[in-house]
């Protein structure tokens, strides 16, 4: 992957990649830890039948214990305790499928072995979201810091899983600086 | 915006929440691009890009920022946009 390079102009323009068989494999399977992530936990919040009944679904009001779930579905307030609750039974529900959707582009647009990825502006602005999520549970499960040298000692257990956050790191960067351009 | 000279009694909010100012606070974070930031803004309020890079230097260097205000449903739906697009974001009032 060296970048992301412009095609056609206006409706028809599209950001073009070319993804390696290994780099298609590790993004895959890091959206797939995701997904799979936020569909425990949708599934430990099982559907009420008043929210089946009227369409309007009520998430869990207590965050995650999992600290990468914690950082992708953050509280609403810092010192308000009940409105962080109250809100997030409201809009959990809408966030974790709004992540799911953006994961779900990726997948369906990043070749299984690797190749040519074409993305629409809209596609773009998922492959974005996803890309920051990933990075988001890999950062947080790392415990990536601000000041995090670029290699680690090789005894350090993270010194293998840095390198992808580092290639996840340069991938959106280059994804975000040819979708500004874009407009 | 201009003052009128004309005299207008005060209209009292008995609910307490339509005149309330909250506003939508975006915080520092090892993880998230400066320019993934700013673009998030530029997108998801409108800004400008001088306006957006300002927003995403406070976060930076300062820890956070108000990156939108107003009542307490536009703040709530702002808050829930940015945590779609990944940024730590938290409402509080003003």
């Amino acid at each position: 992957m060296n970048g992301w390079k412009r095609s056609g102009r206006g409706a028809k323009a599209r950001l073009v990649a070319t993804m390696e068989v290994q780099e298609a494999a590790v993004l895959r399977g890091l959206i797939g830890e995701v997904r799979q992530m936020l569909a425990a936990r949708t599934a430990e919040n099982p559907a009420d039948e008043l929210g089946e009944l009227t369409g309007m679904r009520i998430g869990p009001s207590a965050g995650p214990e999992d600290r990468v779930l914690a950082r992708l579905l953050p509280d609403f307030s810092r010192d308000d305790a009940n409105l962080s609750a109250a809100l997030r039974s409201l809009h959990e529900p809408a966030l974790i499928e709004a992540k799911e959707a953006a994961s779900a582009v990726v997948l369906e647009t990043l070749p299984e072995h690797g190749g040519r990825v074409e993305l629409t502006v809209e596609q773009a602005d998922a492959w974005l979201a996803a890309l920051n999520d990933v990075r988001l549970a890999l950062g947080t499960a790392l415990d990536v810091t601000e000041d995090l040298p670029e290699e680690l000692p090789p005894d350090d257990a993270r010194s293998a899983h840095l390198g992808v956050y580092q290639w996840l790191t340069f991938v959106q960067d280059a994804l975000v600086q040819s979708r500004m351009q874009l407009r | 915006m201009p003052s009128s000279t004309r005299k207008v009694d005060p209209v009292i909010d008995e609910s307490g929440t339509a005149q309330t100012p909250w506003q939508a606070i975006v915080w520092n974070d090892p993880v998230n691009l400066m320019s993934y930031v700013t673009y998030v803004l530029q997108k998801l309020f409108g800004y400008p890009e001088p306006k957006a890079t300002a927003l995403m230097l406070d976060v930076h260097h300062k820890g956070k920022a108000a990156v939108s205000s107003g009542d307490k449903e536009k703040i709530e739906t702002d808050v829930a946009k940015l945590h779609a697009a990944g940024l730590w974001a938290t409402m509080q009032r003003t």
